[in-house]
């Protein structure tokens, strides 16, 4: 079946990628690629929202950072305090809170992980949804300038609260039992097992949107994205969609943040910064917007790049650079020639001249 | 019962009249041509009635249903539908893909269905890609169906936006100056086509400007003046309107006087 | 007993921030209306006039330190419209956002790399850190009437130039209608770098002449633009002169913030008011409610 060739040409890659670290002696360099994957799974869902609903977002940094603090908070946190309240003591029935043992060997009342998974994707769909709604209403410069707005207050008061660690971000944050006896985890003995946790998730969401992308939704998006007065008049309900595009993608960032911090032990405020936000959206750019394969393969390379300290002191400037000269001189993303050429070869996941619909 | 009944409409732009108070009815079944010399409105109106603009004070109703003040998308799921006086296609897709979008308001799949290709979805887009190939198999363009938009001619793009208003299954069907950029043959076949669409039970409510079309295709025919209701009638009546005549100042209208449908 | 003479104070620090403000969104709004573009690196403008007048004072004395570099700021202007946007053919305003964002952080990097991350500042235009007068009952800098002095001529001098020079009325006509400008024989690709260059003169001034209060360093421009930006929405896009009051009017409520919220949180009352005008009323308080330019069809 054509539709499992980039799944399977995604998954090679992965597994090649795990296989030449060990070989040259630098299995540590899987730490840096298993984050670049989880930064590569905030892009892929911006592409969602950038490639097919055409909205620009600045502050999907933000949308990582409420996933990643409030699954912080809730798992770092302390609601002994509370134990009278019968409210805490039915949550610690049903194993929503546990106790667990802290840096001093006393015991804290915390919440589970994937408790606080939960908690991190309701607030952040209640958050999105509320800027969402009347920001998708205005038109381009607008609807970024609301986001980048909705990024600074977000980063503005993360930085400030205590609760959220100030300056210093959160940290001690706990492993994250999954299923199958697998762990989210920064133990380096489950560094393999991790990477291989972060690649996937992101191979399933990429299955997700590359079903999305050929299916009734995935064309109303575009319709959107390419002309929008004409999509409502052939009965397309813009609004819905936009708000539903934007939604999903600062889930995906959300989730992306959740599980980053239990990766990494911790957050901080920097995740929330402008800065951030323009590189995810410098990555989507990059990767072709259009294109959650193109987007996830780009990012994680720039990305690990980057966490490898390549750039240098110029960190931020590459990623400004690029970002111009990628707009400027191949707006669809410079993997288009060459996404041709893999097209032709994997047989198209959309080339309209090629007849290249993948057929179910 | 009128499928389609227009009052009371008036349209201002800034401190210009576009609309004065314009109503009509179009009764089902029937090919209704709407004309008028250039600025007459023709074109606001159907923006209006198609929810694109704002409607003011007066009151459309659409199968018995009030329509005016609801979003466009409401009013095409409702039954209506239209073609541009530009073709507007998604010129980043193509052409079955832009027909295709022409199913989206009688098809129901949602994120999650479409995300895990639930069979219902499956089955779905089937039934979605051999309606939109029936449509495009109407119009004769079956072998562009995988041709990107962008790389159509303007004639060519014309049926393709006909066919993706004609896959949304409208009972109202609204052509804006559908002849515009056609020569005389193609503006035949268009009469050829909009005969055959309203053989299938679908009303036609089209602003035209080529009257030889409009005289040969028309059952009923609206007359606008400077925004407002200046005749309504049948050709003939129409053509023989002294004050139409004079508004038109015989452009072109005398020689097509003697066009009768067939 | 709330303090009369206290309330004054932050009124007046209000407005000199604002003032800086209401200059970022003349800017904004010369260069939306000339070219449909809304510029993100506008704060960079107030930067990068500091920082180079700061550099050059080490040569020169202060008045030629901040002439030139205004020169230099307006130069830099002009040279981003012609790199970035008339020779480069661009397909959308997504793509324009996108580039002026990318703009932004090169060049705050590029500040960074040239002046390194310390906070500089010129000297006090007048008299010196602890020199105070009286404004109206309340102790000020000198400083702050420079301030609201050179934005005062510098609106009331735009205003003249848009309204009374040929070049002015060329720049209005340009805004409201490019095509028939052309027609009309103006050059709109002139016009369009004229509104870049005169953006950034603006800016450039208004860095130098804060740079003693507020001090310049190189991340300074994204907030300042922020700000800005929403200053120039509260006013209603593509009206400077409404733009001045919007300004204005965020300075003080930032002021007043300060003075109740600990000092995080002033920023984030600030940014809060500006999601709320831009969602209730995004064609600006002044503004009509066509909605033409903001709200999609």
């Amino acid at each position: 079946m054509k539709r499992l060739i980039p799944v399977i040409a995604f998954a090679a890659l992965a597994v090649a990628a795990q296989v030449v670290s060990f070989a040259v002696g630098k299995e540590f360099c899987l730490t840096q690629l298993t984050m670049a994957v989880y930064y590569a799974i905030v892009v892929m869902g911006l592409c969602l929202l950038m490639g097919f609903a055409g909205q620009v977002s600045l502050g999907h940094g933000a949308f990582f950072a409420i996933g990643g603090y409030t699954s912080a908070v809730l798992t770092t946190s302390d609601f002994s305090r509370f134990e009278d309240s019968a409210w805490i003591a039915a949550l610690k029935r049903a194993h929503v809170l546990y106790l667990k043992a802290d840096l001093y060997g006393g015991e804290v009342l915390a919440a589970t992980p994937w408790a606080a998974f939960l908690a991190a994707m309701a607030m952040t769909f209640f958050i999105a949804c509320l800027i969402g709604y009347p920001a998708l209403r205005l038109k381009g410069h607008y609807l970024a300038m609301a986001t980048l707005g909705f990024g600074l207050i977000v980063y503005k008061m993360v930085l400030g609260s205590s609760i959220t660690g100030s300056a210093d971000g959160i940290t001690g944050v706990p492993e994250w039992k999954l299923f199958f006896g697998l762990t989210v985890s920064g133990k380096s003995a489950l560094r393999v097992q991790n990477y291989y946790i972060a690649c996937a998730v992101a191979l399933l969401l990429l299955v997700l949107l590359m079903n999305l992308v050929q299916s009734r939704v995935g064309r109303a998006l575009q319709a959107i994205h390419d002309r929008e007065t004409a999509a409502g008049a052939i009965g397309i309900n813009t609004a819905r969609y936009k708000l539903s595009a934007f939604v999903l993608s600062a889930l995906i960032a959300a989730a992306a943040g959740v599980f980053l911090t239990h990766y990494n032990g911790g957050i901080g405020p920097s995740e929330a910064s402008t800065l951030k936000s323009v590189r995810y959206v410098a990555l989507a750019a990059a990767g072709g917007m259009g294109n959650p394969w193109g987007a996830a393969l780009v990012s994680t390379i720039i990305n690990f790049l980057s966490l490898r300290g390549w750039f240098g002191s110029y960190d931020n400037a590459v990623f400004g650079a690029a970002l111009i000269v990628i707009i400027s001189l191949a707006p669809q993303g410079p993997l288009k020639p060459l996404g041709l050429l893999i097209r032709r070869i994997i047989g198209g996941i959309r080339a309209p001249k090629r007849g290249g619909h993948a057929t179910p | 019962m009128p499928l389609l009944e227009v009052q009371n409409i008036t349209h201002r732009f800034g401190g210009l009249v576009a609309l004065d108070k314009v109503g009509f009815l179009v009764a089902q079944g029937q090919i209704k041509s709407i004309i008028g010399p250039n600025g007459a409105g023709k074109t606001t109106l159907l923006n209006v009635i198609s929810g694109l603009l704002p409607s003011g004070a007066g009151r459309i109703t659409f199968k018995e249903k009030r329509i005016n003040g609801l979003k466009p998308h409401q009013i095409a799921r409702a039954g209506m539908s239209r073609t541009f006086q530009n073709p507007s296609l998604f010129l980043q897709m193509s052409v079955l893909e832009n027909v295709m979008v022409g199913r989206h308001c009688r098809t129901r799949s949602g994120f999650s269905s479409c995300c895990l290709r639930l069979p219902g979805q499956i089955r779905e887009e089937k039934r979605i890609r051999e309606a939109a190939m029936e449509q495009i198999r109407y119009v004769g363009l079956e072998g562009l169906a995988e041709v990107e938009a962008g790389a159509l001619g303007f004639g060519e793009r014309r049926m393709v936006e006909l066919a993706r208003a004609l896959a949304t299954e409208p009972s109202l069907l609204l052509l804006d100056e559908p002849a515009s950029g056609l020569n005389s043959r193609e503006t035949e076949d268009l009469g050829e086509h909009i005969r055959r669409i309203a053989e299938k039970g679908i009303t036609v409510l089209l602003v035209e400007h080529d009257m030889s079309l409009v005289m040969t295709v028309s059952d009923d025919i609206l007359v606008l003046d400077n925004g407002a209701r200046l005749a309504e009638g049948a050709p003939s009546v129409i053509q023989n309107n002294e004050e139409v005549i004079r508004v038109y100042l015989g452009s072109g209208f005398e020689h097509v006087a003697s066009s009768r449908k067939p | 007993m709330v303090d009369a003479s206290l309330i004054l104070q932050y009124f007046l620090s209000g407005i000199t921030k604002g003032s800086i403000y209401a200059v970022v969104a003349i800017g904004f709004n010369l260069i939306y209306s000339a070219t449909g573009v809304l510029n993100f690196a506008q704060g960079e403008f107030v930067m990068l006039g500091g920082m180079v007048a700061v550099t050059l004072c080490l040569f020169v004395p202060l008045p030629v330190a901040v002439f030139v570099a205004v020169i230099v700021v307006a130069l830099v202007g002009c040279a981003l419209e012609i790199v970035f946007f008339r020779k480069l053919r661009h397909h959308s305003i997504l793509h324009m956002i996108i580039i002026t964002i990318g703009l932004s952080i090169v060049i705050q990097e590029v500040a960074l790399h040239l002046w390194d991350e310390k906070v500089r500042s010129l000297p006090y235009f007048t008299g010196n850190e602890i020199s105070s007068v009286r404004f109206f009952g309340a102790a000020v800098s000198p400083q702050v009437l420079w301030v609201l002095g050179t934005v005062t001529v510098m609106v009331v001098l735009l205003h003249l130039f848009l309204r009374y020079t040929a070049r002015g009325r060329a720049m209005r006509a340009c805004s409201s209608n490019a095509e028939a400008a052309m027609l009309a024989g103006i050059n709109i690709s002139n016009m369009r770098t004229l509104s870049f260059g005169l953006s950034a003169a603006l800016g450039g001034l208004a860095g130098c002449v804060i740079s003693p209060i507020t001090m310049t360093h190189y991340e300074m421009g994204a907030p300042l633009a922020i700000k800005g930006f929403a200053a120039a929405i509260l006013g209603g896009l593509g009206n400077p002169t409404a733009a001045v009051a919007g300004g204005l009017l965020i300075g003080v409520a930032e002021a007043f913030s300060v003075s109740q919220l600990p000092a995080a949180y002033s920023d984030v009352t600030t940014f809060i008011l500006f999601l709320l005008a831009l969602f209730i009323r995004p064609h600006g308080l002044f503004g009509s409610p066509s909605g033409e330019d903001v709200r999609e069809v």
